[in-house]
């Protein structure tokens, strides 16, 4: 067996991968030696003081009490350190940059499929260019899934309940593994495929391969399927609101309430519209709830997107809030 | 009223051989028997069965992992395999073991009363372990379930078609048992210690027993509520945490882990006890620090409450709360490495035994502290999302519930077994087994760390061909484990027929356990006994013993 088929550390292919790596390394050399330090202690003084037949009683004897304090104060001073650093890098993994590619990922039970926004569809297979940053809106089908990239150091659990966010940029050509993290059932194991990272010119030509259209025009075909378009003519006096410019802006609700336009919003008000209604409209759209399925809701999400929005889009999710400038 | 004095503890062997164990015989005598030190033994036989078929669903999982495909179980059976592993070891080994079974027969004696405060609850407490446990074999035997023993919604509520509800269902009746042991526990630390016994006297398996009942108490009613709405949703189809219902799946989550990460505590904390107890017999000195271990264990149980989120990094919280959740974590990791350093400390000039509880507990100390020191990597949020889900938190939590707990329930039980059972163990087999035992151990879960680091995610009935070589460590390790696990089951029952008669205190140990005979009367003692010496006062002890004694 070759060295290389029994690995012990795992290959490194996006920017944070080294951050996170460092961080871990350090942990490890700071735990491993406390714990070794530890160890020896343990042996050494239980082999000195080992009882024999001269060393029945313990002598009444104990270490300096201040040991108390030190071993309270030191640690807590170094947990302190391992908290801020891990914290820094949470935050700066929950920060996408603006120039970021989209794709789409929706997980089933047991399977992965991926949409680029020029149509491009896969199953357990991502293509993605090296270098470049990589925004994926996830969403589930059924159960919660967590897609996990292990050399980019990254994994993001997939609910079915809303949409979450991840990124990475990768720093080399390559294949790497997918694996669904979070158990979901009989093939769980089974959810996994690979990612293909590519130079950016085979990537161009890998998109230059067939596709029904890009991801919004996909979805401006389904939203005259489900004869949205009946309602949302995108005429100030329609039926329904005006959708251009819609995404990241600030919309006024029915109780004066203002919330952001971010792709949860837009995910609710398709499934369940009565939840949150603009200001002005009635409660007159019928649910799509059960109707539309998680790919299909991505494609009308692609399509509102590209009808332009706020001059900065919001990533959704929570946990990117604080990108909002 | 005499009291007991330090300079009686080796001369009060009673010429009354009556005892807790020949009082009276037949079945019913122990099935319906309201003394704590029998019915210690009824749950030290059920947990000992659940422990050996858990043992057997891991040692099936391990098999299935010596290869990368899954050929020797299928998918489904595997996930079954791993789902009751993970159950029977937590709700009816772990969380019962050391409580429920030295705690009821050690934590009256130790505190010199002649049982505990509500006896006909504490039968009751092992009924209700006896039905959850029944009602858990039934769902094994019609065909298990597949959820994990985390249940998560909404597969456990839609999309598993196993015997979720009987799992849930057990899982909350076991539930109350746990409750009322608890309640037990702490009204009796509070009302029942013997003359002179105050707090600062307790031995600190009491103050580690008295912050275990806190959290069961107070923690239990959650799980009960959380699996309760779980089946509620279940059967009525009610959205709780359905989100095609109207529910909210991260709520369940919040739910579950606010009772499972204090379960934890309900594990570990008396494990920590039990090895300031055997440190404190075996260096026959009071353990460094008495007052910072008693505390620690206090506020281990109360941090324990804060932190529950820390296993929901990647799970779709804000970021936000998720930063409070690390800071607060890494709070609760300074009470864990005070004991660490406190019974390190108490070697020092120290008369070290090398006995079996010893090597166990010295043992335990190591374990526990990698165990916790790879929790340090996992409360940095940036690490977590890297190494969460994977092998890496599967090898964390064994090394702090199997290398932490379950090693210090084998110090327990051979360090108490002369008291419970009058007869001596053979101490070169107990050797033997604690030290197969900590080298299967870390064969077992050392390589899981790397493996976990290389990204393999837990619950894997099949996995990609490089980490294998990790596995088949991994495995043989565990076939290792199992030796040292199975020892003692042969060598303990036969030193009931053929061990060395024990006497009062074997161990030349304080403590009001090892100052009534062995096995204890069945009202422990023949006279309440007066307290008149702090916890682990050897030197006044072994003064009064004189030193030619040889133990």
């Amino acid at each position: 067996m070759l060295i290389s088929d029994f690995p012990l550390f795992p290959e490194q292919g996006s920017t944070v991968a080294g951050q996170v790596d460092a961080l871990f390394i350090v942990l490890s050399v700071i735990t491993g030696s406390v714990s070794i330090l530890i160890f020896l202690l343990i042996f050494i003084l239980a082999i000195k003081y080992r009882r024999t037949p001269q060393n029945q009683l313990a002598q009444d004897q104990e270490p300096p009490q201040m040991l108390e304090a030190g071993w309270i104060g030191i640690p807590f001073v170094i947990f302190m350190g391992m908290f801020v650093w891990g914290a820094w890098l949470y935050f700066r993994l929950a920060r996408i940059p603006d120039n970021a590619l989209d794709v789409y990922a929706t997980g089933k039970q047991w399977m992965w499929k991926f949409q680029h926004s020029t149509g491009q569809r896969e199953i357990n297979t991502l293509h993605v260019p090296v270098g470049r940053p990589v925004r994926i809106t996830l969403a589930s089908e059924d159960v919660i899934h967590s897609l996990f990239f292990p050399s980019f150091r990254i994994k993001a659990d997939v609910l079915p309940s809303r949409y979450r966010t991840m990124w990475f940029q990768a720093t080399r050509t390559g294949r790497f593994h997918i694996f669904c993290a979070e158990y979901c059932g009989t093939q769980h194991s089974g959810m996994i495929g690979w990612v293909e990272v590519m130079e950016p010119t085979d990537y161009q030509k890998w998109l230059a391969g067939g596709s029904e259209g890009s991801l919004a025009s996909q979805g401006e075909k389904l939203f005259q399927t489900h004869a949205c378009n009946t309602c949302h003519t995108n005429d100030a006096t329609a039926r329904g609101p005006v959708l251009v410019g819609l995404y990241g802006s600030d919309v006024t609700l029915g109780d004066n309430s203002v919330v952001k336009a971010d792709d949860n919003y837009i995910r609710e008000s398709i499934l369940n519209p009565q939840a949150k209604l603009v200001k002005g409209f009635g409660p007159i759209m019928p649910t799509f709830q059960g109707q539309v399925s998680e790919d299909d809701l991505l494609k009308l999400l692609a399509y509102i997107k590209s009808l332009g929005g706020a001059p900065a889009p919001s990533p959704a999710g929570t946990p990117q809030k604080e990108q909002r400038r | 009223m005499s009291s007991v004095t330090l300079h009686d503890v080796r001369f009060i062997e009673p010429e009354r051989t009556r005892n807790y164990l020949n009082v009276d015989y037949g079945v019913f005598s122990w099935l319906l028997t309201k003394d704590h030190k029998r019915i210690g033994i009824l749950y030290m036989f059920s947990i000992s069965l659940m422990f050996i078929l858990g043992g057997f669903f891991a040692m099936m999982m391990r098999l299935e992992l010596l290869t990368p495909e899954g050929d020797l179980l299928t998918s489904d059976t595997y996930n079954k395999f791993f789902t009751l592993h993970g159950i029977i070891m937590i709700f009816f080994f772990l969380i019962p073991s050391i409580p429920a079974v030295m705690g009821n027969f050690i934590l009256p004696i130790q505190l010199g009363a002649k049982d505990l405060a509500f006896p006909k609850i504490n039968l009751l407490s092992w009924y209700l372990y006896m039905i959850g446990a029944f009602v858990g074999l039934y769902v094994i035997i019609t065909g298990g379930v597949d959820t994990g023993w985390t249940f998560y919604t909404p597969f456990s509520t839609q999309y598993s078609n196993t015997h979720v509800f009987g799992t849930t269902f057990g899982a909350f009746i076991v539930g109350f048992s746990s409750i009322l042991t608890g309640l037990n526990f702490l009204v009796t630390i509070h009302r029942m210690r013997a003359p002179g016994l105050t707090w600062y006297r307790l031995p600190l398996f009491v103050w580690a027993i008295y912050a275990t009942s806190v959290v069961q108490l107070l923690a239990t009613p959650v799980l009960a509520i959380t699996l309760f709405l779980l089946m509620f949703e279940r059967v009525v189809h009610v959205g709780i945490f359905d989100p095609a219902l109207g529910g909210d799946p991260l709520l369940y989550q919040h739910m579950f882990w606010f009772y499972s990460h204090p379960a934890v505590y309900i594990m570990i904390l008396p494990a920590m006890g039990v090895a300031s107890e055997v440190v404190a017999a075996f260096t026959r000195k009071k353990i460094f620090g008495y007052k910072f271990v008693a505390f620690s264990s206090l506020a281990i149980a109360f941090l324990g409450f804060l932190v529950w989120a820390h296993h929901m990094f990647v799970a779709g919280i804000s970021i936000y709360s998720a930063m409070i959740f690390s800071f607060l974590s890494y709070f609760v990791a300074v009470p864990s490495a005070i004991k660490v350093f406190n019974w390190t400390a108490t070697l020092y000039k120290a008369s070290v035994a090398w006995m079996t509880p010893m090597l166990y507990i010295l043992g335990f100390i190591g374990l526990f502290t990698i165990g916790g020191v790879t929790g340090l990597f996992l409360a940095a949020l940036g690490l977590d999302v890297h190494v969460t889900d994977t092998y890496f938190v599967v090898a964390h939590f064994h090394y702090i519930m199997v290398g932490g707990a379950v090693m210090a329930y084998f110090a327990a039980l051979h360090y108490w077994w002369p008291k419970i059972t009058g007869r001596m163990y053979p101490e070169w087999w107990a050797r033997l087994s604690a030290l197969l035992v900590f080298v299967g151990f870390n064969l077992t879960f050392l390589p899981q760390f790397v493996l976990g680091y290389l990204g393999m995610p837990r619950r894997y009935h099949a996995y990609a061909p490089e980490f294998q070589v990790l596995n088949v460590m991994s495995t043989a390790g565990a076939s290792i484990l199992a030796v040292g696990y199975a020892l003692p089951l042969f060598y303990l029952i036969w030193s009931l027929r053929f061990g060395h008669k024990a006497g009062v205190n074997p161990w030349g140990a304080v403590g009001l356990e090892w100052t009534t005979s062995s096995p204890p009367p069945k009202e422990n003692f023949h006279e309440t006994p007066v307290v008149t010496w702090d916890a682990y006062d050897y030197p006044a002890m072994l003064k009064a013993m004189g030193e030619t004694q040889n133990v």
